[in-house]
């Protein structure tokens, strides 16, 4: 009995302290239990999310997931050299119903909500490609055809905007540069780039530097097109196109277009934060003001603690003295609850904090399971400390298959989910199983420590229930 | 044994109210979809100054010419518009419109762009979800309750918790898209499809509670007949049913009626779903178990009866 108490006192003590550390270290950060403060998602604490779309029309399959990785990288450093604080960066497989699963990118930046400066913010990030000139030969011959035509046909008179584009969209070839054709060397291949002047005119110059895999690439491209010219295009358009004289071993390219120092100093800065590997368009955005997120998140905390008082009112009405008990398991599960958010962390979202009110409702269903099984029990006459053991035998197996139905669907839910809706099915799954232990572990311990025996009409009374 | 003595009675009320639901989604066509599943634009903002007349802003939208633009207040300064699809200069087009060319002072407070691509990937993805939810609670009742064979397989048991799966779901969306057709803030979004999922996990919840009863009692063979066993566990398991119901459904009206906006409708929709989740568990899917035994044994008779015959 004695040692039942002291397990008691332990938890009890426990709960306090986990309590105590959770808001010490919300109310000072800077004090000891300060380190690990509570994550909010982007609805909450304001901010833009930005979902892109990678072009991978030009990338070998094989090479998706690396290109993917080098985009991710880019767009990060992009994003961290703006002091955006904790931005998060990740890539995805959006599935579709046709053809190739399309690739994303999920580019998440709290604290900003201009779309306009986000946008510029991750869209400056130049996009470096080599081209080498088509060869002569059918396929060219089919594209300017393609563009004579179009160019016939624009010459129309009285055009309106819309009919003109309808003429540009309807031939696929003319999406493809007559002249030059893609080659495999692009932005990802550069090691660095540098601010060069020329020896004989003094006009500024870019030295690009290429990586091990690009110098091979460019010895490789320039030995192929000697006397040729070789095009490089920067965010689609040609910035300069030089004749190669020979082959180029050294992995250093040099291009002298018509800017002056300033712009060539900018274009060095945006190709060493990163030059994209492939082109990205954006699919979506989203962006929450703060003061909207902070609404969210005092009305959260509102809902919350009024559905705590009453559920406790409840316990402690309909099961006296167990519910009482069922009140002190709530508390430790909700100071459980909040340490593991902070400990995970858990991002916390308007749907995360729905998920974690609801479980709230459901911690205490294996309360009551066992409680009304307890009941039961005892109105078979049978001795308290018995009837209460009994009762949590017998409740266990529905306790268990009903949270194995619940923990079905949340973790379908979280597969389901957009951020908000995974922030609703982890909060409620962790809720179910941190609960399993609240609900009954705890209970358990408190129920045998107060150590009631005999089934006496004020036992029958104490530990009954219902309107009886 | 009151329930289920009068079975039909609520048969026919559980029939009603699915046959109501369906014409609910019938006749509230086009349904009220959120720019999440059909891709579009929705700008929230707030006039610190006060908002102007709703007609003048209106105005200035129509001179964009965007087709199924939608305005209308919300709170006390704000104001919410739907639109296409748009694109960043377009965005900022809308921006203007909605400042009457920046003469009055916003605050934005969110701006969602959504791309048809995205819309319709959700929208399947929805769909998948709702039915794996599904199969896999089937698939887990029956082999949860793969011991009790007798009278009736194990497989009765997940039959009967879809069928009251599906009466649970089919409720809460029809009266949710009967108030989304008179209210256009109660869209059909991401978070109503998790209502709809959290709700088939909960519903199910209560129905084991239920069957669990009966599991143990046909164990112990405390009554002969089937349909006596499964009354008396209805009636020894309805108290905690309508009580683990309850504590829920404190949590959702306080949701709804303290929480914060984003989560109010999907507050209300678990408050209608767990009752009818409550309700078909204690009323629907115990007299049905009761209905498909009476019905297998009927059949097994009139086998035995024709034999006979033979």
């Amino acid at each position: 009995m004695w040692r039942k108490r002291f397990i008691a006192f332990v938890l009890l003590l426990a709960g306090a302290g986990i309590s105590y550390a959770v808001y010490q270290g919300e109310a000072n950060p800077t004090s000891t239990f300060g380190g690990k403060p509570f994550k909010y998602g982007l609805d909450i604490q304001g901010g833009t999310e930005l979902v892109y779309e990678a072009d991978m029309s030009t990338t070998a399959g094989s090479d998706v997931d690396q290109t993917m990785e080098a985009l991710r990288d880019v767009i990060e450093r992009r994003v961290n050299l703006f002091g955006v604080s904790e931005p998060v960066v990740q890539t995805e497989v959006g599935s579709s119903l046709s053809g190739q699963p399309s690739q994303r990118l999920i580019v998440d930046l709290p604290g900003v909500t201009d779309i306009e400066q986000a946008v510029a913010l991750i869209g400056q990030t130049p996009l470096l490609e080599f081209k080498t000139e088509r060869p002569d030969g059918p396929e060219k011959k089919a594209i300017q055809d393609a563009f004579a035509r179009a160019q016939e046909a624009m010459k129309k008179p009285g055009l309106t905007d819309a009919e003109k584009q309808a003429i540009v969209l309807a031939d696929p070839l003319l999406n493809e540069d007559p002249n030059y054709v893609n080659t495999e060397l692009n932005g990802a291949k550069l090691a660095k780039a540098s601010l060069n002047f020329d020896q004989r005119t003094n006009e500024p110059t870019v030295l690009l530097t290429f990586t091990d895999e690009g110098r091979q690439l460019f010895a490789d491209i320039t030995k192929a097109n000697v006397d040729k010219t070789v095009a490089i295009y920067l965010d689609g358009l040609p910035i300069s196109a030089p004749v190669v004289r020979e082959e180029i071993l050294d992995g250093n390219a040099e291009i002298s277009g018509n800017f002056n120092v300033k712009e060539a100093q900018e274009l060095v800065g945006r190709l060493n934060s990163g030059a994209l590997p492939v082109a990205i368009n954006l699919l979506s955005t989203q962006t929450v003001g703060a003061s909207l997120g902070e609404r969210a998140l005092t009305s959260g905390v509102k809902a919350g603690i009024v559905g705590i008082i009453l559920v406790a009112f409840f316990l402690l009405l309909w099961y006296r003295v167990p519910g009482l008990v069922a009140t002190v398991a709530l508390a430790v599960y909700i100071a459980i609850m909040l340490l593991v958010f902070k400990l995970l962390p858990v991002t916390l979202t308007a749907g995360g904090i729905a998920g974690f009110i609801l479980s709230i409702g459901m911690a205490v269903d294996a309360n009551i399971l066992i409680f009304e099984r307890m009941k039961e029990e005892i109105h078979k006459e049978k001795d308290l400390a018995d009837a209460m053991h009994d009762g949590f035998a017998r409740a266990w197996l529905s306790i268990r298959d009903s949270n194995i139905s619940s923990l079905i669907s949340t973790v379908i839910l979280f597969w389901f989910g957009t951020s908000l809706i995974k922030g609703f099915a982890l909060t409620l799954g962790l809720g179910v199983l941190v609960s399993m232990f609240s609900a009954i572990t705890v209970t358990r311990t408190f129920l045998y420590a107060l150590g009631t025996r005999g089934h006496s009409r004020a036992v029958k009374f104490f530990f009954g229930s219902g309107i009886k | 044994m009151f329930i289920i003595n009068n079975r039909k009675f609520f048969f026919l009320l559980s029939g009603l109210l699915m046959l109501l639901s369906v014409v609910s989604m019938v006749v509230f066509r086009p349904w009220n979809f959120s720019i999440e599943f059909t891709g579009g634009s929705l700008l929230e903002t707030g006039f610190p100054d006060g908002r102007p007349n709703i007609d003048e802003i209106k105005a200035n939208l129509d001179k964009l010419n965007w087709a199924g633009t939608q305005v209308q207040p919300t709170g006390e300064d704000g104001i919410i518009v739907r639109t296409k699809s748009l694109t960043e200069p377009e965005r900022q087009d809308l921006i203007n419109a909605v400042s009457s060319g920046g003469t009055v002072k916003i605050e934005e407070r969110r701006f969602n762009s959504i791309g048809p691509t995205i819309g319709a990937e959700l929208r399947s993805k929805a769909l998948w979800a709702i039915f794996w939810v599904i199969i896999a609670i089937v698939l887990f009742i029956a082999f949860a309750f793969r011991h009790v064979s007798q009278p009736i397989s194990s497989w009765a048991y997940g039959i009967a918790t879809v069928f009251s799966l599906i009466h649970d779901v089919m409720i809460p969306t029809g009266i949710y898209i009967m108030l989304g057709h008179y209210n256009i803030d109660m869209q059909i979004d991401a978070l109503f499809i998790t209502a709809i999922l959290t709700i088939l996990g909960f519903s199910v919840h209560d129905t084991i509670v239920v069957f669990d009863r009966t599991r143990e009692n046909l164990k112990l063979r405390t009554w002969k007949e089937f349909d006596v066993t499964v009354g008396h566990s209805v009636a020894q398991t309805i108290t905690r049913s309508i009580n683990t119901s309850l504590t829920v459904l404190f949590m959702c009206l306080t949701l709804y009626f303290v929480g914060g906006e984003t989560t109010k409708n999907f507050a209300l929709t678990l408050a209608i779903g767990i009752t009818a989740g409550t309700y078909s568990s204690i009323c629907f899917a115990s007299p049905l178990l009761v209905s498909i035994e009476e019905w297998q044994r009927k059949r097994s008779e009139k086998q035995a009866h024709a034999y006979k015959k033979k």
